[in-house]
């Protein structure tokens, strides 16, 4: 997939949705889960599948495009997956959301030092070097993920990846009110 | 106790108290036939892997219990993916066993492997590669589970040849909660608070329709449906799922709604206010162009699948929950509101004062602009005396002249609309056919499995020569085991759906639909399969035919119907089109609508 690909993939925060299923760990669990979404022709912006504590399950993140279908309709259809245990929604406002951001990029001398003060600024990292190349990484919300991805954009960039995100419910604050920042 | 992986394969399907399987042999699968010829369960020998899933099919259909069949890896195993997919659209509980090539040999291209699970993932409520023996008890209860349970469903179970060739301590699972089932819980019962709403706005509709699906059926709910359409006096219409789910003969049923449809049915569920779906699923065979149906109805919805609320039409009223139950709870939510008892019939007159029900508006005059529809607008043909043979009459002359609990398998096309039409279905369950997907082929099989679980009825299979031919190999089969089932080919000499098709959109240029009414030659086929052949080519000949084939039982007979090739199905709803747009039968076209 080329970069601008993955801008056109990139959600806006209106259209978007986040699902947090937890899936036994079964053979064949996302081909169901996958299978699911292109038969039923839901779209899917990003998913990540991780192990959980207990070894028998696992937990699938996946960022919904609202747009294709209700959201309502997609969770029905994902619960009847009988391998699906649990399915928690979370509205974009109501998660914590984290993206991981990894990227190559070619540089000459002149440029280097401005990709390491973008670094800089952003809080990322250069995780690798190389001698005409920097591998920068970046942790954090997507939308930051998003504007550092902007502005390497005006370097030749080799190769980026990002995980697709992760999210948990945003806690409650100890006065009552919805927890804000950090978040 | 020790088994080999095959005996507690066959062992698990007894415990499920299954009574017949319908299969065929071949290499992955060869272990497990060894402890068949000890076991209390019947095997039907098919003769293509489809004729046995739709057996299953039609065992499942007309006894209410999950149809089981047993297939080879790879060819075997594909050859049955048709009546899967076919089963899943219509929710038809079916346990498929499939042999696989060795664990060790998976994905190495081995001699008739096919992933067969990632195949069917999509047309199966869920299957199983089984990679122990010791897994085998566990996972046949639970596919029996998960395949009778919620919204039932086919369910496939892969049997690698090493796992039926391995031994096992025997246990069984001693209940739901062993079947290692932790995301699977369906629901059954409904909300109460929704289903007293939706009884209250069941008490303020004027133009209400009750639009009975196939839940009916799987719910068993016909007792509590007779008992909602007669105490509140509501029209019934029975989708093609649901033929015979609530009497053709009762007064409150308005019969098929659809793209062939009865006009009542259709012009009933447009006009109407409420429409109480029970069951079905606004499948767009039934709403034509979706923005267009029912403009003015709100919804209540009753649905064991909750996906279904809301998924093509959004209800004012969604219950998900077993059909049956909601309906029992919707009865006693009419009780509190003042609504009890038998034979109120739409009137207010038994309903305590100041209570909801004696609100109620009157549906006389609903019912008066719905009798005016029946006289106007039934279903119509004419058979001419000398003239070709209308399908239409053969279908009335089977009905006729067989028993009244007589079970009927259709295949796909014309004529199977022709019987859901014109044969009366008063008994649950004595209407097959291949709804969702619209399987050619379906009926012979069809027939063959519902002969096997109901010997004690007439099965007739209402065939078209197309489909006839896709599957008549299975009447081998049935001469075989003596299962004397009855089947009429309605022979039009086309595909006679697709050629009204062509001959109404397509400018009647007629492409690759004919067939020939004598290749083959029906009746000779027919005794070459060992079974009865008849032919008939006039009208006068249809009721000596089918008396003499409905006093023959003890082999299937076939009756070529030398029918009319120019007749179309009326009323017809063109596909896309708002049921606004109903066609009626050309000698009905000039009464006022
Ligand atoms: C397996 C399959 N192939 C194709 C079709 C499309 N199709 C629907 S009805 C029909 C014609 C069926 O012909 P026949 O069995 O003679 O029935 P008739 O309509 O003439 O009564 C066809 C080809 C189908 N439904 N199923
Ligand atoms: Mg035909």
């Amino acid at each position: 997939m080329s970069i601008t690909e993955l801008h056109v993939a990139s959600p806006e925060p209106v259209r978007h949705h986040i699902l947090s299923v937890l899936v036994e760990n079964k053979a064949g669990v996302l081909a169901r889960v996958a299978g699911l979404f292109s038969r039923r022709g839901f779209n899917i912006f990003s998913l990540t599948v991780a192990p959980t504590d207990d070894e028998r399950f696992s937990r699938i993140t996946m960022v919904v495009d609202v747009e294709s279908a209700p959201l309502e309709q997609i969770v029905n259809q994902l619960d009847k997956l009988i391998n699906v245990v649990t399915i928690s929604q979370l509205a974009p406002h109501e998660a914590v959301e984290r993206e991981l951001l990894l990227a190559t990029v070619a540089v000459g001398p002149a440029e280097r030092s401005q990709v390491i003060e973008l670094v800089g600024v952003f809080g990322a990292q250069v995780v690798n070097v190389g001698l005409a190349r920097l591998t920068v990484m970046l942790a954090g919300r997507p939308e930051k993920l998003d504007d550092f991805e902007r502005l390497l954009e005006d370097y030749e960039l080799v190769e980026l990846q990002r995980s697709g995100r992760v999210a948990l419910p945003k806690l409650d604050r100890p006065t009552g009110a919805p927890a804000g920042l950090p978040a | 106790m020790r088994l080999t992986g095959a005996q507690a394969l066959i062992k698990s399907l007894e415990m499920q108290g299954t009574e017949v399987m319908f299969g065929l042999p071949g290499g992955a699968i060869l272990p497990v036939y060894d402890p068949i010829i000890d076991s209390s369960i019947r095997h039907i020998l098919v003769r293509h892997e489809q004729g046995a899933g739709h057996m299953a099919e039609g065992y499942a259909l007309a006894t209410g219990r999950p149809g089981v069949a047993i297939v080879t890896s790879g060819p075997g195993a594909t050859n049955i993916v048709t009546p899967l997919a076919n089963a899943y659209m219509d929710s038809t509980p079916l346990v498929v066993i499939s042999g696989q090539v060795a664990t060790s040999s998976i994905g190495s291209d081995a001699f008739q492997e096919c992933d067969i699970t990632g195949v069917t993932m999509g047309i199966t409520k869920h299957n199983w590669l089984v990679t122990d023996p010791a897994d085998l008890p566990r996972t046949v209860a639970a596919a029996f589970h998960v395949a009778t349970t919620g919204r039932p469903g086919p369910v496939l179970i892969d049997v690698p040849k090493d796992v039926s060739q391995g031994s096992m301590e025997w246990y069984w699972p001693e209940s739901i909660a062993d079947l290692d089932l932790p995301g699977y819980n369906p629901v059954t019962v409904g909300d109460p608070a929704l289903i007293r709403r939706a009884a209250e706005l069941l008490l303020t509709a004027e133009r209400p329709v009750i639009y009975a699906g196939g839940g009916i059926l799987k719910a068993q709910a016909y007792d509590a449906l007779l008992e909602l359409a007669e105490r509140t006096g509501i029209p019934v219409v029975t989708t093609l799922m649901a033929r015979g789910a609530f009497p053709d003969s009762h007064p409150l049923c308005l019969g098929m709604p659809g793209m062939h449809g009865n006009y009542t049915a259709v012009t009933a569920m447009q006009r109407s206010d409420l429409l109480i779906a029970l069951g079905s699923r606004f499948d767009d065979r039934v709403t034509g162009r979706v923005d267009a149906f029912a403009p003015e109805a709100k919804v209540i919805h009753v649905d064991i699948d909750p996906a279904e609320l809301g998924k093509v039409r959004r209800p004012d009223v969604g219950v998900a929950g077993d059909c049956r139950l909601v309906i029992e709870a919707m009865l006693e939510a009419l009780d509190g509101l003042g609504l009890g008892g038998r034979g109120a019939s739409g009137s207010n007159g038994n309903s305590p004062a100041g209570s909801a029900a004696s609100a109620r508006p009157d549906l006389a005059p609903w019912w008066g602009r719905i009798h005016r529809w029946q006289e106007d607008f039934p279903y119509h043909y004419e058979q001419s005396d000398g003239g070709a043979i209308k399908p239409q009459m053969v279908v009335e002359t089977l009905r006729d002249l067989s028993p009244v609990d007589t079970v009927v398998a259709s295949g796909v096309g014309q004529h199977q609309m022709w019987a859901s039409q014109y044969w009366r279905y008063d008994y649950p369950r004595t209407w097959i056919n291949s709804g969702g997907a619209g399987t050619m082929g379906f009926s012979v099989p069809a027939a063959i499995g519902a002969k096997v679980g109901r010997p004690d009825r007439t099965v007739w299979a209402i065939d078209g020569d197309g489909c006839f031919q896709m599957t008549a190999q299975e009447l081998v089969t049935a001469s075989a085991e003596q299962i004397p089932v009855k089947v009429a080919i309605l022979n039009n000499a086309y595909l006679g759906m697709v050629r009204q098709w062509q001959e109404m959109f397509y400018e009647e240029r007629y492409s690759e639909v004919y067939l020939s009414p004598d290749l083959p030659d029906y009746v000779k086929w027919a005794e070459a399969m060992g079974c009865v052949g008849l032919r008939c080519e006039s009208p006068e000949e249809v009721a000596p035919a089918v008396e003499k084939a409905n006093a023959i039982d003890d082999r299937p007979v076939v009756i070529d119907f030398r029918t009319d090739a120019f007749e179309k199905v009326f009323p017809m709803v063109p596909a896309g089109a708002s049921n606004d747009g109903i066609v009626v039968h050309p000698s009905q076209e000039d009464r006022p609508r």
